[in-house]
């Protein structure tokens, strides 16, 4: 172990370990953020619902959770079932997007598609509010106070680096969150399917004549954008508790980083969320007191010096 | 906002009679109301009405979505409450190291109290303002937001806000000297007087030379920038004055209540409001009052079923935004072809 500028070197990259991992969920819910947007020009506001809500499907898979099932008797009363599926981690990382992802695909069929034709702030304030009714349901089951979600057997323990301890676990995430946002750029960017969903997104009328099912296209790409954040929400269980809040606070830093990097580029998404993840790592250790708002106030300051975004495209 | 055009393209200006009669009704009902309506829940639904108000001065009337109004609400009722109760003042500044620099005050009157969370506020929806308005629409909203949150983090970790305890027991005090507040009915007149002034000069700044540039940024930022007038002036204009008009109602409320807390200040309130404009109806005159006084009772009414309030509210807000978007005063008005 060695010192840098004054800071072990533990303390220093232990601290930027957990920045890359913030990082990494900022990277993963903004990449979703811009795909939705740029398909449905909604902004997602219920986007930390649905990675909360990845999270405890990951918990409901492994623990158990009581299922409401309506009782045919009047008044009508809810009978709750045990379900245990008893499924581990690597289960739950295929299964709860897929899940959560759907749901995202029933909310698009039945609300969302009915204000594309409207002022983009009532998509705003439609997803705030189902926000509100997904966070407030959770919440009366569950409580405030977080719960637990084991670390896979198979990833537990860590390395030592020398400098530094490094558990398996966050090793993974980064490393598979980094992946999956490679992946994604890769299939918009560089295959067909991405192709015309770009072009869908530029000019869906346009894409619509050439025979494309661009309606459904829409659809599955709010389900994508969905899926997402639930896969990060299964990646954040072991780390953070499994918890009602974890997705509002985190939502709203999302947002500033969404700003931040602009919406346009999904590359850029990607880049500045893992850099700004970086940068709160490091004001931790540096200047604690502001880890809190340091991102809020580089949106501030890029604000001030390129209105557009690092990325943007104006607007 | 779509809707909020079509409400107002639909009634000539010439019917305008019809917000003199319903300033009328306000003015009667605010009078007779006391005698058979706790005192104290009337006067939480007119300091959230006047919030809302303030509020619809922005999504209104220039288009713009702010959704970081908390802000303004509860820094104006922290510094209105700590003015009340303490007066002194510290502020950190640097002079090649942090040190405080204190101004002597001893606890001022209400009415200061409430001028200095009202600055508060101006000073606040400066700043903010002059980030925000460099980008439209939804990250406009987002922007709002994302400052809002910092300066949340803020009130937590500044000492005077006294964190999850907030500003507990802060004298009402004498009004100028003369009117005894800790007396209902001295705190009940003046808070509706506040109301109603606020809401008149409103009411004026919408309907004179500068307001009607704002709905021309509203409906037609482009063409307004083309007639030569310096929109993003405009702009940050009417957000001072909105953040102005949150931070005094903000002040009353703390004032009122007694009370300045981390409530005031946390993103829920921001929802709050614009769910309060949305329900009364976005770019009415009288919406946000109604909205207020619906919330208020609603929440009032609904107090047993605790935490379920936030899944009402979200119901609301997904029934407002899918089928009823002009509101219940902004359907009135529709219905009765007149404007409100």
């Amino acid at each position: 172990m060695f010192e840098v500028f004054g800071v072990s070197s533990q303390a220093l990259f232990g601290q930027l370990l957990i920045g890359l991992i913030n990082g990494s969920f900022y990277a993963l819910l903004s990449l979703g953020l811009a795909v939705i947007f740029g398909m449905l020009n909604i902004v997602n506001f219920a986007h930390g619902a649905q990675y909360m809500l990845g999270a405890f499907c990951a918990f409901f898979l492994l623990n158990g959770v009581d299922l409401p099932v309506p009782a045919l008797a009047w008044p009508p009363t809810v009978t709750f079932v045990r379900f245990t599926p008893g499924l581990n981690y690597w289960w739950a990382l295929v299964l709860a997007p897929i899940i959560v992802g759907a749901s995202g695909i029933v909310l698009e069929r039945l609300l969302l598609r009915w204000i594309y034709r409207l002022d983009h702030l009532y998509g705003l304030l439609l997803t705030f509010g189902l926000a509100l009714i997904i966070e407030g349901v959770f919440r009366n089951y569950f409580g405030s106070s977080g719960m637990p979600y084991a670390v896979p057997p198979s990833l537990q323990g860590g390395q030592n680096l020398g400098f530094m301890f490094l558990p398996n676990y966050r090793a993974w995430v980064i490393a598979f969150s980094l992946i999956v946002c490679l992946a994604t750029w890769f299939v918009i960017e560089r295959t067909k399917l991405g192709a015309y969903l770009r072009a869908a997104t530029e000019n869906p009328t346009m894409v619509r004549a050439f025979g494309i099912n661009v309606p459904r296209m829409i659809t599955l790409t709010y389900g994508f954008g969905v899926a997402l954040a639930a896969l990060a929400g299964v990646m954040a269980a072991p780390i953070y508790n499994v918890s009602p809040q974890m997705g509002a606070n985190l939502i709203i830093v999302v947002f500033a980083v969404v700003v931040i990097g602009g919406m346009g580029s999904i590359l850029g998404a990607i880049v500045t969320g893992f850099g700004l993840g970086l940068i709160e790592g490091l004001t931790k250790v540096f200047f604690p007191e502001a880890s809190n708002t340091v991102i809020f106030v580089i949106m501030a300051i890029v604000l001030l010096l390129r209105p557009a975004g690092l990325f943007g495209r104006g607007a | 906002m779509a809707a909020v055009d079509a409400a107002r393209a639909s009634v000539s200006p010439a019917r305008a009679w019809s917000e003199g009669v319903a300033f009328a009704a306000v003015v009667l009902a605010l009078v007779i109301l006391p005698t058979f309506v706790y005192p104290v829940f009337l006067m939480k639904a007119l300091c959230f009405a006047l919030f809302a108000c303030a509020f619809n001065l922005l999504i209104g009337y220039v288009g713009l979505l702010s959704f970081g109004h908390a802000l303004y609400f509860g820094w104006a009722a922290y510094v209105a409450a700590h003015l009340a109760k303490v007066g002194k003042i510290s502020i950190p500044i640097w002079l090649g190291g942090w040190q405080w620099l204190t101004i002597p005050l001893p606890p001022l009157s209400p009415e200061l109290a409430i001028i200095g969370g009202t600055l508060t506020a101006a000073v606040l929806g400066l700043i903010v303002g002059s980030i925000a308005i460099r980008r439209q629409g939804i990250y406009f909203a987002m922007i709002t937001l994302a400052l809002a949150q910092m300066m949340f983090f803020f009130a937590v970790q500044a000492p005077f806000t006294h964190g999850e305890d907030g500003i507990q027991a802060v004298p009402r005090g004498k009004l100028l000297g003369i009117v005894d507040l800790s007396n209902q009915t001295g705190m009940y007149v003046t808070v509706a007087v506040i109301f109603l002034g606020c809401f008149l000069l409103i009411y004026r700044i919408i309907n004179s030379p500068f307001g009607e540039v704002l709905k021309a940024i509203r409906e037609n930022e482009a063409r307004a920038i083309s007639l030569g007038y310096r929109t993003e002036r405009y702009k940050l204009a009417a957000f001072v004055l909105s953040a102005t008009f949150a931070g005094v109602a903000g002040s009353t409320k703390a004032i009122v209540f007694q009370l300045a807390s981390l409530t005031d200040v946390d993103w829920p309130m921001s929802g709050e409001v614009i769910l309060m404009t949305l329900v009364g109806g976005l770019g009415t005159v009288f919406g946000p009052v109604a909205g207020a006084f619906f919330m208020v009772t609603l929440e009032n009414e609904l107090t047993v079923i605790g935490q379920w309030v936030f899944v009402v509210q979200g119901l609301i807000f997904v029934v407002c935004v899918l089928l009823f978007r002009r509101g219940l005063v902004g359907e009135l008005a529709h219905r009765l072809r007149v404007r409100l």
